[in-house]
């Protein structure tokens, strides 16, 4: 006697936990295996592009903030940097150094959220403390750099807005340093754990011509063997300074997705304790001088910048006035996301939330 | 005396990395220069002599600008497979609304090779249509998606063009340059 199995459509989301904002993701199941899934997105479309036409370009930063707010410095910067490209501004040597800190410490603090909350999907709720706990020390940071936990709008175009406060360099000096070894009980929690290990290993794998026909890119690209960082590759700002390993696995799946950001984080940590040796020995101006009114010369640009989801990258076309005539945003989430139907078919169902995970996406980027 | 010993050698080095960077500088500009020479001959001898409107150097990357009726599937197979292009990765696709035609922007990034080509496909206004690059490029779907979306570009040959950002029922194509807010509809007013 043959039993009777009938497809199934299981609807996730938009409102849960895991998908890490507001994402649908409507999976047909055959019993345990994914037959088709289709994800919809658009519930936090605020419409940023249409928005940026109506702004100068100095109003446009705060809007930066919101698309990977996970990752704002790094927004900033791509933003800040695609206008001073245009208009060949020179931005003065300090303001590059505190622009360099402060991206790596938000890449750490962005690596944490995804750390703690990928666990968390996993079922382990108490890495999600130690991460928040070293997460917290970063924020505080930046509260005491320019004021704000998450959306920072610190640089502007032309540098940055605040100089660092006194002190504030050597705190990050002892963060940098406790962090360091903070890391290493992430190992010892996590990383040899068997379970999460079986939950892991050989999930989810990504092809190398996977990624680059789909076009992935950051942590994700990188487990899959592409070893490319446009911090090395394509260096913007200072990067070309200081001395980092690019880690590169080849597995694919979600354990080599997961070894690449932990290492990521050392690397980062190694970038910023350097940049503090060298900040030491610069002084002078934190903002070049640019007029009031910001009017770039009619042109096109695309530029690009290593965020922690990926390559984040602006075209923007000028007209000559003091507003962007169009602005698109490539947003490394959303373009991430868009392999799923051929990554989920044919998995476990139980494995969809370890695979959407491993991603590490942020829906603010996705709709922006 | 030592101290102004050490600030003419730091001038120094000053001096010679400078130069470093001009010599780098344009041994990069005479890669990219004959980058450009070699795709705008390779475009011609595919889609005809007069298949390029422009073609420079834009932020020392090559910047060519064709027409939608140049902009066919043996071309952008083209570009990805031809041995010295091999433009693997399509990072970016936008649509850009002007006042007389439309545009849609290509940012492309060879992996093995390390160049770059912004291609610019003109269309018409009023009714924007060009192919669809997803056999080429899967990563192209949800970027032809999105300009349908907001700019009511058409991508022919695109297996499922609907909108993604916006809800089904919505009217008009926001990021076009005459599209008019419905604020009464939105509750804004």
């Amino acid at each position: 006697m043959s039993i009777r199995t009938e497809e199934m459509i299981l609807n996730v989301g938009p409102q849960h936990p895991s998908t890490h904002g507001v994402f649908r993701l409507v999976v047909k199941i055959d019993g345990e295996i994914i037959q088709d899934a289709n994800p919809v997105i658009g519930y936090l479309h605020r419409g940023t592009e249409k928005l940026a036409e109506d702004l100068t370009y100095t109003q446009f930063i705060p809007y930066t903030d919101r698309l990977d707010y996970l990752n704002a410095m790094t927004n900033n910067y791509v933003w800040c940097n695609t206008v001073e490209q245009l208009m060949g501004i020179q931005v003065p040597e300090r303001a590059e150094y505190l622009r360099i800190i402060s991206m790596e410490l938000n890449r750490i603090a962005s690596h944490f959220v995804w750390w703690g909350t990928f666990l968390l999907d996993l079922g382990a709720l108490s890495p999600f403390l130690y991460a928040f706990r070293d997460r917290e020390t970063i924020l505080d940071l930046f509260v005491k750099l320019c004021g704000a936990r998450m959306t920072f709008s610190y640089m502007r175009i032309g540098g940055v807005r605040f100089d660092a406060p006194s002190g504030w360099l050597d705190e990050v000096r002892k963060v940098v340093k406790e962090l360091t070894e903070n890391i290493k009980e992430y190992d010892l929690l996590v990383t040899g754990n068997e379970i999460f290990q079986h939950r892991t290993r050989g999930v989810g794998v990504i092809t190398k011509e996977q990624v680059i026909d789909w076009g992935l890119t950051g942590p994700v690209a990188r487990a899959s063997g592409v070893d490319f960082d446009i911090r090395r590759n394509d260096p913007y700002s200072i990067y070309d300074r200081f001395d980092f390993d690019i880690p590169v696995r080849t597995k694919g799946d979600v354990y080599a997705k997961y070894e690449v950001r932990l290492e990521e984080i050392r690397q980062s940590l190694r970038i910023i304790e350097q940049a503090l040796d060298q900040i030491d020995k610069v002084d002078g101006p934190i903002i070049a001088k640019v007029s009031k009114i910001i009017k770039p010369p009619a042109g096109e640009i695309y530029t690009r910048a290593e965020g922690s989801k990926g390559e984040l990258g602006i075209h923007l076309v000028s007209d000559g006035t003091t507003k962007p005539y169009r602005v698109k945003l490539r947003r490394p989430s959303f373009v991430n996301i868009e392999i799923l139907p051929e990554l989920l078919k044919g998995k476990n169902i139980a494995d969809l939330i370890a695979i959407f995970g491993g991603i590490d996406v942020v829906l603010g980027e996705v709709d922006a | 005396m030592s101290e102004e010993l050490l600030n003419t050698e730091e001038l120094n080095n000053v001096t010679e990395t400078n130069d470093a960077v001009e010599i780098n500088n344009a041994v990069e500009l005479n890669k990219t220069e004959q980058l450009l020479n070699k795709l705008v001959e390779t475009i011609q001898s595919k889609a005809g002599e007069d298949a390029i409107e422009d073609s420079k150097l834009n932020f020392n990357r090559p910047m060519i600008v064709i027409d939608a009726s140049a902009w066919q599937h043996e071309l952008a197979a083209m570009l990805r497979d031809n041995e010295q292009l091999q433009f693997d990765l399509l990072s970016c696709i936008s649509g850009v609304d002007y006042d007389d035609h439309m545009e849609v922007v290509y940012q492309f990034y060879s992996y093995t090779l390390d160049n770059y080509l912004m291609l610019k496909v003109k269309t018409n206004r009023q009714s924007p249509s060009v192919i669809s690059v997803k056999q080429f490029w899967n990563t192209a779907d949800w970027h032809e998606r999105e300009a349908y979306d907001l700019l009511g570009i058409n991508f022919e040959g695109h297996p499922n063009l609907t909108r993604i950002l916006l809800q089904d029922e919505w009217v008009g194509h926001p990021l076009r340059k005459d599209y008019v807010v419905d604020k009464e509809g939105l509750g804004l007013d």
